[in-house]
């Protein structure tokens, strides 16, 4: 690993300050340090966020539930206040990766760094959420751009996401054997007038899937979705999975995650 | 005093290892040491037109930087194969040369161009990354079954073949085969799976410049035979001149068996530069470089009459070595596996030829179980096909087979001592409710999952190994092992041995042989292995051996003690020796109940003197002071551990996944010596077989980079990917040994791979898939299984 300044700002302003080009916020460390160990990325400056105590926390009002960027996996995996909101959330913090991972790994990086494989991006988008950075809000939908690419600007900060409350919802996922993220995970989100089903892991960056969220607004059973067939052919293919077999599953667990609402 | 020979005693080392207070290489720090970076080639196969290294000299910290001219100029030896193998034809293997240093061919990516010595590990790191070197690179041979089409990698090596390999009877199998009322056939993939100890390789290498004596600290499963292949091929140093070291060792399952390239290099370099080196794998070094294990590519017949007995069995099989013949490289897929592939049962007539090939991938060589598993998952996927298609229940054909009479001669070489293969069977049969399954299977069904059940019955060869045996057979060293017994003058005892535990619970187990054997408190008995300056030669630990063939040297060196001991006890007691009795550590004349402890008469035998007046010595005339004794123990055969293991797993056709439900291990290991120990050994195996079977898999792309070069892509199976096994034991004794053990720490990975894969493919309805039984590739068998059960509908 290449050598760098290692920075601990108490607050939002002096991290923001200390950004620059060359540097990254450092959270759970769970990417940015095997990357940095690998030599794929190097920084000068690495600005810990942790001891931002603004940053982390969990807030539930009627309408959302709002996470701080740093809080880790597991305090939302055994929040009670998520269980009692949004159960499906819950069980996506802890069903990341593995303990080590969920004991360190935050929900900041998680989305920031917009893995095709990650599960919160997929929470983001079913549950219309909302991030709030240290300029600005950006709904999800127009967060994740593309394969590890989001809205953030340069040295912009992720302060919380604020998930709407749906009124059902389930996230179902078939884990990559190796590294536990997603070969294909789907976020079913019941609201009040409408269905998204969010998939990550089968393309490039998380999506929507427009046919199968409108077949479940109109009616919400698997029987609605019974017989579509999806096309593969933008889907991730590698070692685990094809992306015919990718198809097959984001179906397959479409249906799941209705049964299991 | 109760025995302490199959007793559930605690491992001793647990304390040091579970509360991080083990030493490993990686603990070991010398003053003033330097740290190495090894320059590696990216390419599966290329010349190397250059290597410059002016920027690596001249950047901080470096103290040296040596590339494989170097080393040829010294004269540094390369690796070795450790057994010569004949081809059919009569001629001797063919074997490239390995320098440690590739001087002018890369033939495996990760192979070692360079190394660089710097005074801090980021300054080796980064100076390594500024050796530049010239390659030319050349389309690499990657695939087992497609090595012997290609173009030859090694120089005056035709069609990359190592040898042609047979064993048996051609001729005898072609007219067995011509009385068969079915051919049973099988097209199998051994899966090329990846070590993965806990611990990474790593070496602390200490030279002293007055003495001229290297000290090399290292992660060995047998730190002796490092030491004489380092000194008689390596010609690193002369072997009094060389200390081998191998402290604490996390896991090794025979990769780490073999003297690797770093090893040699920091030991040469070491007196080179007149400093101390430290060198530690990083993982993906270890993904890269240590010796993977299995990659058999297999074609097996088995002739059957329509009644289910066996006639016949072929076996024509390309085994990948990998660029380079290692230690075990060449035997592990020919006398470790041929053998052993008529499995337990009566063959009349049998062959197995194997044709060994290099490819520009790591050198495969021994992976737990070495040749065994690949024979087992061979015979077992024919007969479990068999019962399927002649439709008779799959323990019965088993049962149908299974010798009756012990000694078992078998097919191809071994007579095999001692067994009960009927009664195994049985017992696993009612430990997992075998009769029950059809019920299980229903639920399973209404459900929406489909269910399989699959049965392997097994033998191996191990304990190895007889030495006049094996080195008729190619084998460069003689695999006895040896002991030494020291009585301390105040009653403690070190028992040294030349095997050496990388996990295996030496410490505890071999304790208990000797307290035992002596009559003296566990906690008195101190084993002493992993050094070539403690105690006497030694052959390591690898083949299920330690306890069958290094047991027994601390057996006999223990036997000697007491013999002495009794000797010296007549005197003290003055009484003739056959007087007395040796019982629970206490020599007592039988007559009189007058005693001396052991201790007392070890007490003695160092003081042999008296402060009174008239001298008295407690000594018989002639006798030396002292109580060592030292014994080597070359087994007259090798061990054979049995059983049969039943495995029930449960699929969901829309996702592919398979769980296993149940697992059940029936095995004989003859006498337990620490229950506790060989079901932890028996755990381990299983997993790790399961591992093979639904897990694991090495993958090259067509270039020869290695994709599976982290856990981000390698499947290493975890906790939550098995049920609570349930283990059972009949048990026969060896007759090769007198403690009539036979072995334990390979059966779990020997067995498992084809009961699970039969239990795969019986829930799949018979349709075959290979190993691993990813997800993606069963999700695919269960829509067949759909539009064939549609259509038959
Ligand atoms: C073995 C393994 C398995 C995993 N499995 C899963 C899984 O199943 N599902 C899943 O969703 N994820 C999985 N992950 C990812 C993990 O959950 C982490 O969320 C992820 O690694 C990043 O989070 P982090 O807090 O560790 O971020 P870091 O590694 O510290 O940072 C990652 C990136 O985000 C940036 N960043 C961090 N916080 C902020 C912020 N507040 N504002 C702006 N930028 C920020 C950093 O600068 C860096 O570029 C896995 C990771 C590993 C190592």
């Amino acid at each position: 690993m290449k050598t760098f300044n290692y920075h601990t700002p108490k607050d939002v302003k002096e991290a923001s300050k200390l950004a620059s080009s060359s540097s990254a916020f450092l959270a759970g460390g769970m990417t940015s340090v095997p990357s940095m160990k690998l030599g794929l990325a190097t920084y000068k400056d690495i600005i810990d966020i942790k001891h931002i105590k603004k940053l982390s926390g969990i807030k539930v009002s009627g309408k959302s539930v709002t996470i701080g960027a740093t809080t880790k996996h597991v305090d939302v995996a055994t929040s009670k206040e998520v269980k009692k909101a949004i159960p499906s959330l819950a069980k996506l913090a802890g069903g990341i990766g593995d303990a080590q991972v969920r004991n360190r790994g935050t929900v900041g990086g998680s989305i920031a760094n917009n893995d095709p494989s990650a599960c919160y991006p997929s929470a983001c988008m079913a549950l219309n959420a909302i991030i709030h950075t240290n300029n600005r809000k950006i709904e999800a939908s127009k967060f994740f751009k593309g394969m590890f690419e989001t809205a953030l600007k340069k040295g912009e900060l992720i302060e919380a996401v604020e998930f709407q409350i749906p009124e059902k919802s389930n996230y179902q996922k078939h884990p990559n054997p190796a590294s536990r993220y997603a070969i294909v995970g789907v976020y079913l989100a019941k609201h009040k007038k409408e269905v998204n089903v969010a998939v990550t892991g089968a393309k490039s960056s998380v999506y929507i899937d427009k046919d199968l969220s409108k077949k479940l607004s109109s009616s919400f059973s698997s029987s609605a979705i019974d017989g579509i067939e999806l096309d593969s052919s933008e889907m991730n293919s590698d070692i685990h999975a094809s992306g015919e077999f990718r198809a097959s599953l984001v179906l397959t667990y479409a249906k799941k995650a209705v049964e299991a609402c | 005093m109760a025995s302490l020979v199959g007793s559930r005693v605690e491992r001793k080392e647990d304390k040091r290892l579970l509360t991080g207070k083990g030493r490993y290489t990686a603990d070991i720090n010398i003053a003033n040491q330097t740290y190495a970076a090894f320059v590696r080639s990216p390419h599966a196969r290329a010349k190397i037109k250059k290597v410059d290294t002016s920027k690596a000299l001249k950047a901080s910290g470096v103290v040296s930087v040596l590339t494989g001219e170097e080393i040829a100029t010294d004269k540094i030896g390369g690796l070795i194969a450790g057994w010569a193998i004949r081809s059919e034809d009569g001629s001797e293997m063919k074997v490239p040369a390995n320098p440690p240093l590739a001087k002018d061919n890369a033939n495996f990516v990760g192979e070692p161009i360079a190394v660089v010595f710097a005074e801090t590990l980021d300054e080796a790191r980064a100076a390594a990354d500024l050796v530049s070197v010239d390659y030319k690179v050349l389309k690499g041979v990657i695939n087992t079954g497609d090595a012997m089409k290609s173009e030859a990698i090694h120089d005056g090596i035709d069609k990359n073949l190592c040898y042609d390999w047979l064993l048996g009877d051609r001729k005898a199998v072609e007219e067995a085969f011509a009385k068969a009322d079915k051919i049973i056939k099988v097209d199998l993939i051994n899966n090329r799976l990846v070590p993965n100890a806990m611990e990474p390789r790593a070496c602390v290498v200490d030279y002293n410049t007055a003495s001229e004596e290297i000290t090399l600290y290292t992660t060995s499963q047998n730190p002796h035979l490092s030491r004489l292949i380092m000194s008689a091929f390596g010609g690193v140093a002369p072997e009094n001149k060389l200390r081998v070291v191998a402290p604490d060792v996390g896991g090794g399952f025979g990769s780490k068996i073999n003297v690797y390239n770093e090893e040699i290099i920091c030991s040469w370099a070491s007196k080179k530069i007149e400093r101390p080196i430290k060198w530690i794998a990083e993982r993906t070094e270890s993904f890269l470089t240590d010796t993977h294990g299995r990659d058999h590519v297999t074609h097996a017949e088995l002739a059957v009459t329509n009644d289910g007995k066996f006639l016949g069995f072929k076996n024509e099989t390309i085994a990948n070595l990998g660029a380079y013949a290692r230690v075990f490289g060449t035997v592990t897929p020919t006398y470790l596996f041929g053998p052993c592939a008529t499995g337990v049962y009566t063959i009349p007539a049998a062959y197995s030829n194997v044709k060994a090939v290099y490819t520009n991938t790591a050198p495969v060589d021994a992976y737990r179980g070495a040749g065994r598993p690949e024979a087992t998952y061979t015979i077992e996927r024919l007969v479990e096909k068999a019962a399927m298609e002649l439709g008779i229940d799959r323990t019965e054909i088993r049962m149908k087979n299974f010798p009756t009479e012990f000694p078992f001669k078998q097919t191809l070489v071994h007579t095999v001592d001692s067994g009960d293969y009927v009664s195994g069977l049985k017992k696993a049969k009612e430990m997992a409710d075998y009769d029950g399954f059809e019920a299980r299977r229903k639920k399973s069904e209404s459900n929406g999952k489909l269910r399989g059940i699959g049965v392997s019955s097994y033998f191996e060869a191990c304990g190895i190994a007889p030495s006049a045996v094996v080195m008729s057979l190619g084998c460069g060293v003689g695999l006895w092992e040896s002991s030494e017994v020291r009585f301390n003058p105040t009653g403690q005892v070190s028992v040294f041995t030349g095997a050496h535990s990388h996990g295996q619970g030496h410490d505890t187990t071999f304790a208990q042989i000797a307290a035992d054997e002596l009559g003296v408190p566990l906690e008195t008995i101190d084993v002493v292995h992993g050094d070539t300056d403690k105690g006497t030669f030694g052959m390591g630990t690898y083949g299920s051996r330690s306890l069958a063939v290094g047991g027994i040297a601390i057996v006999n060196a223990c036997k000697k003690i007491v013999a002495k001991g009794k000797r010296v006890a007549a005197k003290m007691l003055e009484v003739n020796e056959d007087e007395i009795d040796f019982k629970d550590g206490e020599f007592v004349v039988t007559k009189s109940n007058k005693k001396k402890t052991i201790g007392e008469v070890a007490f003695a035998c160092y003081l042999p003197g008296s402060r009174d007046s008239e001298f008295k010595s407690p000594l018989p005339e002639g006798e030396e002071p002292g109580l060592i004794e030292t014994s080597f123990f070359d087994p007259a055969n090798f061990s054979f551990p049995a059983g049969s293991h039943i495995a029930e797993v449960e699929i969901d056709p829309e996702t592919g996944e398979v769980k296993v439900e149940k697992y059940t291990a029936v095995d004989d290991f003859g006498r337990i010596v620490n229950p506790l120990v060989v079901e932890g050994q028996v755990h381990g195996g299983i997993a790790q077989g399961i591992g093979q079977a639904l897990h694991e898999n090495t993958e090259y792309d067509e270039t020869g980079q290695l994709i599976t070069a982290s856990y981000m892509d390698y499947t290493m199976p975890r906790a939550d990917n098995f049920p609570e096994f349930n283990l059972g034991f009949t048990c026969t004794h060896a007759t090769s040994n007198p403690l009539g053990v036979k072995g334990c720490g390979e059966a779990g990975a020997i067995a498992s791979p084809p009961t699970i894969m039969n239990a795969v493919i019986d829930a799949l309805g018979g349709q075959e898939i290979s190993m691993p039984a990813t997800a993606e590739k069963v999700w695919r068998a269960c829509k067949l299984l759909k539009k064939t059960n549609s259509k038959a509908a």
